[in-house]
């Protein structure tokens, strides 16, 4: 029976939600127990937290200062570590998550399942390649620890409602120094979290400028979204780099996507194949995004935005 | 100092991959074939690194089919000084390009190694985290300014949550974002140029690798499509639609 360890993310005292995420992709294996580990250099806040996700047998907790950052190769040793008497250990397709579990797979000796979007058995699963153009099915050798981070977008947060016990693991690993952490400059906004919003409003290089964005903004705003972009407005300063959409970027699903002043690439729309309801605006009739799109409206973003935010009432 | 570069060489970005109807893989023959965007960034970053006389020597390495001469030719004409092609027939996993990058590591000891942050076909985003691990040395993924100084690396990195900066000591691992640089186009007679400068072949074996792909891929399907849906005239239409779909 599959026992899986799972790695929480989390930020300034916060959990994640692709943690629970996470979670679900692990519910799908029908195991026997699956724990989530918090390392932090405080870990009693986001620990309570994760104990609360309906399913979780334990949260075990490494505290230690040199957790206050994730720094991969400072917790992948730690992890490793925890590895033992799993098969499998989760984490999930973010920057943290991609980061760190190739490196926990490495200490493995193992590859990693990279994305998992899909499970068909403890060590059969679906992930995307050639930017999601195809969906291959991955066998993994019973044998050895599966290590996976899991495709977000693919997976609901499990619920609330638990209340596993937590306690402190033991971890006795000499870990590195060679890497400070220097800061984050992170984009203050108090606007919905794009990876977890259910309605996104993206812009692209038809938007023009960072002025104009406040278009995209103002919309919305209006609606409660959050605010996505091509990477062709990241590249050309209109917004910053968190914002972008796409196989390089997020992968997101909500349930509402607009798409504004974007041509529909392939590898933006990589990013948003999982949404419920994708909406296109664009002057262009011929744009690929209308082939894709539940409901397309052909033309000028200036003048159609002002008007649907009129309509919103 | 010496930076190593991993050049792989994919599908190019344009082309549209379709599954075989018998779901045994993908329809490579005769498609167009390019250096990985992300290490084609790697190569430009090393080649920035030596023009302002920071590295003296910048090596690109890839692991692939004896065909792949070309592709390395192709790194050389950009500027590379040295190419090594580890020859392979097959596609290796990550975790085994990694051990083969490693021992280019032991035999180059390299300063600095810089790899794409995932390769577009298999998109892994694995090997440059496994090396530094094997390595022992520091990582700094998803790169979008990098500045090489007294022994250390500072490296804006793409998160998230927005712009991480980390400083490591070298030697250390990087792998490229897309915003780190624009690669610098191929001139003619660096392609001519390119033909004299040093290429070498070692085989797979020659380097004592142990080979562990131990991931089967046992069916390959196409994505689930969506399909063109409604258009609407006008921003009103849109609401009711979007009402009537209990978006709103
Ligand atoms: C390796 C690699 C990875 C990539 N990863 C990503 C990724 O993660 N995400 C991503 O988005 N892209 C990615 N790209 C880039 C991608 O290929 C496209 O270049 C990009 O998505 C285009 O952005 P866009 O649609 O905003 O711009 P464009 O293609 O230039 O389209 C702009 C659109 O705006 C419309 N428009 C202009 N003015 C108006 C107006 N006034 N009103 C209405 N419509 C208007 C035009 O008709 C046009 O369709 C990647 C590329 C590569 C090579
Ligand atoms: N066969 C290969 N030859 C050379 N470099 C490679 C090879 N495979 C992967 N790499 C390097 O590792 C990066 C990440 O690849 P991946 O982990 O497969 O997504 C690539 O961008 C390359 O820089």
């Amino acid at each position: 029976m599959a026992k899986i360890l799972i790695v929480a993310e989390h930020q300034d005292g916060t959990l994640n939600p692709a943690t629970a995420k996470c979670v679900s992709a692990a519910q799908a294996l029908a195991p026997e127990a699956i724990d989530i580990v918090v390392l932090a250099a405080e870990p009693a806040g986001v620990a309570a937290q994760a104990a609360q996700i309906a399913g979780v047998a334990k949260v075990r907790t490494v505290a230690n200062p040199a957790n206050a950052h994730p720094i991969a190769q400072v917790l992948a040793p730690q992890v490793a570590a925890l590895a033992n008497g799993y098969t499998h250990v989760f984490g999930p397709s973010t920057t943290f998550g991609k980061d760190l579990m190739p490196c926990v797979a490495a200490l493995l000796g193992v590859n990693q399942i990279s994305d998992l979007m899909a499970v068909e058995g403890p060590y059969t699963f679906k992930r995307p390649i050639y930017a999601g153009n195809a969906i291959i099915t991955v066998q993994a050798p019973v044998d050895q620890t599966v290590v996976a981070t899991v495709r977000i977008a693919s997976w609901p947060e499990a619920p609330r409602g638990g209340s596993a016990p937590v306690e402190a693991a033991n971890v006795d690993v000499a870990l590195p120094t060679h890497t400070r952490y220097v800061g984050l400059a992170a984009g203050k906004s108090d606007r919905p979290d794009l990876q977890s919003a259910r309605r996104v409003v993206s812009g692209g290089r038809g938007v023009g400028s960072e002025e104009n964005f406040r278009v995209i903004y103002s919309l919305a705003d209006k609606l409660g979204a959050a605010v996505g972009a091509s990477r062709a407005a990241v590249d050309a300063g209109y917004v910053p780099n968190e914002l972008q959409v796409g196989q390089t970027g997020k992968i997101i699903a909500p349930e509402l996507y607009i798409a504004v002043g974007i041509s529909g690439a392939i590898q933006h729309l990589t990013g948003i194949k999982d949404a419920g309801t994708i909406v296109a605006i664009n002057k262009d009739a011929d744009a690929p995004i209308f082939e894709v799109a539940d409901i397309g409206l052909v033309g000028d973003l200036f003048q159609v935005l002002p008007e649907l935010e009129r309509a919103l009432g | 100092m010496k930076i190593l570069v991993g050049y792989k060489r994919v599908v190019d970005y344009n082309v549209r991959i379709q599954v075989k109807p018998d779901g045994s893989g993908v329809v490579t023959d005769g498609v167009k074939l390019s250096p990985n965007p992300f290490d084609d960034i790697a190569l430009e970053e090393a080649l920035r690194l030596r023009d302002k006389g920071i590295a003296s020597e910048v090596v690109v390495a890839t692991i692939a089919p004896a065909d792949a001469q070309a592709h390395l030719r192709n790194g050389l004409a950009m500027g590379a000084n040295r190419a090594i092609h580890v020859v392979a027939d097959q596609p290796l996993q990550p975790l085994t390009v990694a051990r083969t990058l490693l021992k280019l590591v032991e035999k180059e000891q390299p300063d600095l190694v810089i790899l794409g942050k995932q390769a577009i076909d298999d998109d892994a985003g694995q090997t440059g985290q496994m090396l530094a691990t094997l390595w022992g040395r520091p990582q700094a993924t998803f790169a979008s300014k990098l500045d090489v100084s007294d022994g250390k690396a500072t490296v804006v990195r793409e998160v998230d949550a927005g712009l991480e900066t980390l400083e490591v000591e070298l030697p250390a691992v990087v792998t490229t974002d897309l915003r780190l640089n624009e690669p610098r186009f191929i001139k003619l007679p660096d392609i001519m140029k390119a033909k004299s400068k040093p290429l070498e072949t070692l085989a797979l074996a020659d380097l004592g690798v142990e080979v562990n792909d131990s991931l089967k891929t046992t069916h390959y399907a196409p994505p689930a499509q969506r399909s063109r849906g409604v258009m609407v005239k006008d921003a009103a239409e849109l609401v009711a639609v979007l009402k009537q779909k209990g978006l709103l």
